[in-house]
This record gives C-alpha cells, structure tokens and sequence, in this order.
C-alpha cells in the first residue's frame, strides 16, 4: 500500500480516512442512544484509534535508512505540515493549555505567542538550509558543519537532554488519558501508552511517524474543534465562535468586576485538593508586566527554532522549497488549534461563572450543585472541589475550585454535549500526547544511533545492523521515559516549557550561526553548546533551590540566559581560535544556495 | 560582487525584513500591551487580547508564506532554484 503511487494518492486515503473516523462518531453516538454506556464508548474511542495508528505503523515498515532516517524524503508539503502539526501539538496543548488561559489569562497567552511566533524563526533561519545540507539527525548537521566527533557528541547531549525532559511529559499525558478512559491504574496505564507509541515507530521509522502523525491530526483536530463549535452554537454564543465571542468576552470582565478575583485564607485553601484553584487572574485584561510576556514568548520562540523533533520533520521534504512552504502549513494547522483555546477558555468559564445562564453554578445553593452529575463525576477524577467556607450556603466565586485538565475534558458534560464528544476528545488527547512522544522518542534515538553508533562508534557497520540498534535504542528510551514518567515527578506543563530552555540554550546559536556565520568554527560551537547548556541548567538549579534570580528571568524562562551565555561564549571563542578551512567555508557557500546536490548524500 | 554573493545579499536583506515584521508582532506590541487593550480591536475583542488569540499568530501564518514566496522569486532571479517541483 505505501510505495510509489501511494504519495500521489494520499489526499484519497487520508480522505476516505477521515470520512471513516467521521463515520466511526456517528455510529458511537447512535450506540449511546441505544444505551451503550459511558465507559465502553470511552473504551471504543480510544482502542479503534490506536489500532489504526498501529496498522499505519505496520504498513509503513522499512528496511532502508533513508526511508527510516527521513521517510524517503518524499513527503508532499501540505501533509508535512500536518505531521509537524501532530508532532508539535502535545498533550499539553491539547489538554493544558485552555486551561492555563482558564486561569492565568494574558500572562499565559506568552505560550500562544511562542510557540507559534518560533516557526518564523524555523522558517527564515534554519530549516531550508538544514533541508540543503541533506542530514539525517539535527547533530548530523552540527558534526558535518564544524567537524569532529567532540561537536556532534555535544549536540546530542542538549538534544537527549531537552527531548527526554520533554518525553517523559508526554508519556505521562497518554497514561493519564489511558488510564481514565480504559479505567486502568496509571502505573500500568503508562505502559499501555508507550505500548501504543512503539508500535507507530518500530517498525517504520520516520516513514511510520510520518504517516501514523497525519492520522494522529485529523484526530486531534476533529476532537478540538468539533465541540468548540458545538458548545458555542448550544449557548447562542455565536456559530463561528473565533469571530463571535467578544459580547462573551465582555461579560466575564463584567462578572469578574462584579464578584473580584478569588482570595482564599491559606487555612481554607488546605482543604483544597492539590492542583486545583479558583479565577485570581483577569480574563481579558493585561495581567502581566511587559517583560514578563516577551521573555517567556521569546524563550519559547528560540526554543521552538532549536528543538530537534521539529527540525527533523523539514529533512522529509522533497526539496528545499518545499521545506519552506512545509513550515508555513505547519503553523497554519496549529493556528486552528490555538486560535480556538482562547474561545474554549471563554465558554467555559462563562457557562461555569455567568448565574443567568442554566449552567452557571456560582450564585447556586452549595448542595443543588453537589448534587449535579457532572459535579460529582469531575469532583471524584480530582478535577473539580466546592466548599462552602462562609457557611451561607450558597456558592460564591471563591468557594469553586477546578483543574486546568476539566477545561478542555468537562466542559462538553457541563454545556450538556452528549457523551460520545468526551470519549472523542480522550482520543483527541491520546493522539496529541502520542504523536509528539513518537517525534521526540525517534529524536533522541535517531541521534544516538546515526550520530553516536554509526558516525563515532562504528562507521563501517551495515544498514540492516544500524536499523537494528535504532529500534533497540527506541525501546531502551521508550521505557526509561515511562520509568520515569510513572513516578510524577514534575507537571506535563513545566516539563515542556523547561525542554524549550534546555533547546534554546545549547542549541540555537551554534546551528543559527552555522549557517549565518561562516567564520563560526568548532572550537567556538562546543563552547556555544557545553557553557550554553551547563549554565542554563545551573540557573534553573539556583532559582528552583530558592536563589532570587536576576533580569527577572524565572525558572521557566532560564533558556534566556542560557543562550546568552552560549552565544558570547561561541563568538568569544570562535574569534580567538582559527578560522574554519577552505573546505567548510565553500560547504557553507553552498548550503545557502537551494539548487544543486545536498552536502550530505542520499545514503550517508 | 559574484552571483552568489548577489544572491545572498538579497536573501540577507529579505532575512532582516522578516525578522523586523516578526519582531513587531511578537514582542513590539506586548511593550504597549495595556495601553492598546484599552482600543477596541477587531471583532470587537480588546485590542491586545485578539492580538494573544488570534492577530499574532495569524500574521505569522501569512508572513511565512509571503517570505517563501520572496525567496523563490529571489533564488529564480539567479538561477539557483532547484529543478523539479514539489
């Protein structure tokens, strides 16, 4: 199925694809109709869609390491983009991120601005000239460009170590979800995830990822989107809610104004359960100081520009060009997913805080609201706490606590969306979370065994033999981050925005001046790389053990100062020992050039 | 000044013209975020606010397609766009 003629039919496939998946919800909501519970239809959703990715997978086995590397680099723009879509969006945006609006407002909307402003960087920057230099692996780059087995060791040092931070995340995210909706214990749910992440990748590589990450959208989209639309035509909000929300949006500031933000005694807040909270921030106004929005936009900008899963997604394209396009729908796919968290965020808080809707519960007599369904189901999964501190019985804004997680997973149950949609959105999440692990997991283990077995260790060994310590390797990453993943040790958020720090400070000067900067040289990218990244982490390791920090750099920014030590260090050092030879200053004439060979050939 | 060198100079150029727009929407405005909120934007948000949802990141879709564009113009003018198509 998946040769030659397969590429010119894939709008076909993945057509008849989503018209299945379309399909595939009807029949799970006729079944509810007709008394299927809630539990199986959670059950369905979740094991039919990781049973097709698991078939892709199969489908997509290879035994060529262009075709493991970088998917045969054939793969048209428009589905790269999706794929990098898939691969960018994890857990966290999917299921975080509505709620972090929910409850932080514009401070958070830093993250909106980041995580979309970065791929300018990624078009403008880097990915076109990385396409031009033919590598497999983002260290391939960084080992060719500068020479020398030092340069590349260190570059998969700063990936292994922002990817396995951020995997370890996404692992967590599709245990979570598997566990809820298969009603499994987490430490054995976890499993179950990874499970389903290998079976994407083993056999097929990047060829596997690639196609299983196109499905993994459709998925994932649908399951965002659809009851967005939904809820927002339900309250009368308006049919297209992006363009139709500001009468709502105005409302919650008036509402906001009329009962003010919630300040709780620390004694009553020990009743609380952990990870839940009330609205302290505004909706709508600018609650945050300028640099404390530009400095977490921009370290999640530079960290986008440096992280290796996402770079590795521009090696699949057929040419250059393509590349370039690829990044422009990249961000456009994720635009229709982030342009609608805000709109989720709005909905949610009004149908939870507005007492003139039929849903607001604020307002409500405390035991009427104990007494709802969906009250009770949330309040037991840990999500939702209402405590009546002031004894008169009625539930005031600071008396209701929620997680971040219920904004996205609770809201279709309290606008009254029938069950069918929370079982879609379980799948929605286990396919963000999925996709992403599956991106980040192949980083780190295309590295080790491109970059560190083949390139440093063994370069004579053959392909079958390589193929075969990736997939070990694979493995061997996959249950270290369960391992870890099952101990909770940090949330799924702060994993993801320390990576970001981690990337930015080893990585993004040494490959942006290695394009840009021909007199960039080895010698001042190690000490880019080793300096950035040692004192990146140094300064999360001070702020987080109680040091005060400086520049207003916090522990989730770090990445800022990381990367201005690896950039003095790198231009410091660079200047002071010898310029690059003939050789690589000719290599880097060419790179910036789109036609011709790539640096690197086709089986390297 | 060789064609290469031509070539990249025009590409530098297109480089700086990017970043300058990026610039302005990713972090030039947030400078002035609680001014602009009090402006009524489009679709009747708060000014600022549709900018973090929606005006930002919808420039930055727009901006990557208009510099792909330029660059092919770019590396067509000087004969360095790659045979084939997409």
């Amino acid at each position: 199925m998946i040769k030659g003629n397969f590429i010119d039919n894939l709008p076909k496939v993945y057509g008849i694809y989503t018209g299945g998946f379309l399909a595939f919800i009807i029949i799970m909501s006729i079944a509810e109709q007709m008394g299927m519970t809630a539990k199986t239809i959670g059950i369905c959703f979740v094991a039919f869609t990781v049973a097709i990715y698991a078939i892709i997978g199969y489908l997509s086995r290879t035994a060529q390491a262009d075709a493991y590397y970088v998917a045969g680099r054939q793969v048209p723009t428009v589905f790269n983009g999706m794929a990098t879509a898939a691969d960018w969006m994890s857990g966290a945006s999917f299921v975080a991120m509505a709620g972090g609006i929910y409850f932080k407002g514009y401070g958070y909307m830093a993250l909106l601005v980041g995580w979309t402003g970065g791929y300018v960087l990624v078009a403008s920057l880097l990915a076109p000239y990385l396409r031009k230099f033919g590598c497999y692996t983002v260290p391939d780059f960084i080992g060719t460009r500068y020479g020398g087995n030092l340069s590349r060791f260190m570059a998969v040092v700063v990936l292994t170590v922002a990817s396995f931070t951020y995997v370890t995340a996404q692992i967590n995210a599709t245990g979570t979800i598997a566990s809820v909706a298969l009603d499994i214990p987490f430490q054995y749910a976890v499993y179950v995830g990874l499970v389903s992440i290998l079976l994407c990748s083993m056999l097929g590589g990047m060829r596997g990822v690639t196609w299983t990450q196109v499905a993994q959208y459709i998925v994932l989209i649908i399951a965002y989107l659809l009851p967005v639309f939904w809820i927002s035509n339900k309250m009368g909000a308006g049919f297209f809610p992006h363009f139709m929300l500001a009468d709502e949006v105005s409302r919650i500031a008036e509402l906001e104004a009329q009962f003010g933000f919630v300040k709780n005694s620390a004694e009553n807040l020990k009743e609380v359960p952990k990870g839940l909270a009330g609205i302290t921030k505004a909706h709508s106004a600018v609650n945050a100081t300028p640099w404390a929005f530009i400095s977490l936009a921009l370290a999640m900008m530079m960290g986008t520009a440096s992280l290796p899963h996402v770079m590795m997604r521009y090696f699949t394209t057929p040419s250059v060009k393509a590349a370039r396009k690829s990044v422009g729908w990249s961000l456009f796919f994720i635009f229709l997913l982030y342009s609608s968290a805000p709109m989720l965020a709005t909905l949610s808080k009004l149908s939870l805080i507005d007492p003139s809707l039929p849903t607001g519960i604020i307002g409500k007599s405390i035991a009427e609201v104990q007494a709802i369904d969906w009250y009770q189901n949330w309040n037991q999964a840990n999500l939702m706490f209402v405590s009546d501190f002031n004894g008169n019985g009625t539930l005031e804004l600071n008396e209701f606590f929620m997680g971040g997680k219920a904004v996205v997973l609770a809201t279709p149950e309290i606008a009254g969306l029938p069950y069918v949609i929370s079982g879609l959105v379980a799948a929605g999440g286990m396919a963000a979370a999925m996709s992403t692990a599956d991106g980040l997991i192949l980083a780190i283990a295309n590295a080790i065994s491109h970059d560190v077995y083949y390139k440093i260790i063994d370069p004579k060994a053959e392909t079958a033999k390589r193929l075969v310590v990736a997939r070990v390797l694979l493995v061997v990453i996959g249950f270290a981050g369960a391992t870890i993943a099952a101990l909770e040790i940090q949330g799924i958020l702060g994993s993801v925005i320390w990576a970001f720090d981690f990337a930015m400070s080893g990585l993004f000067f040494p490959l942006v001046l290695g394009v840009w900067w021909k007199r960039a040289n080895k010698e001042g990218a190690i000490a880019g790389m080793f300096l950035g990244l040692v004192s990146g982490a140094a300064y999360l390791v001070w702020v987080r053990t109680g040091g005060s920090g400086f520049l207003g750099i916090t522990q989730l920014t770090f990445g800022i100062f990381g990367s201005a030590v690896s950039l003095v260090a790198m231009v410091v050092v660079s200047l002071m020992t010898q310029a690059p030879n003939a050789a690589t200053q000719r290599m880097v004439d060419e790179v910036r050039v789109p036609a011709g060979k790539s640096i690197l050939g086709k089986q390297h | 000044m060789s064609k290469q060198e031509q070539h990249w100079e025009k590409s530098k150029g297109l480089l700086m013209m990017t970043l300058a727009i990026w610039f302005v929407f990713s972090i030039g405005i947030f400078l002035f975020g609680a001014e602009m909120n009090e402006v009524t934007g489009p679709f009747g948000y708060p000014l600022t606010y549709w900018f973090t949802c929606q005006g930002s990141l919808g420039i930055f879709v727009l901006l990557i397609f208009w510099f792909a564009n330029r660059q092919e113009k770019i590396d067509e003018e000087f004969g360095f766009s790659e045979r084939g198509d997409d």
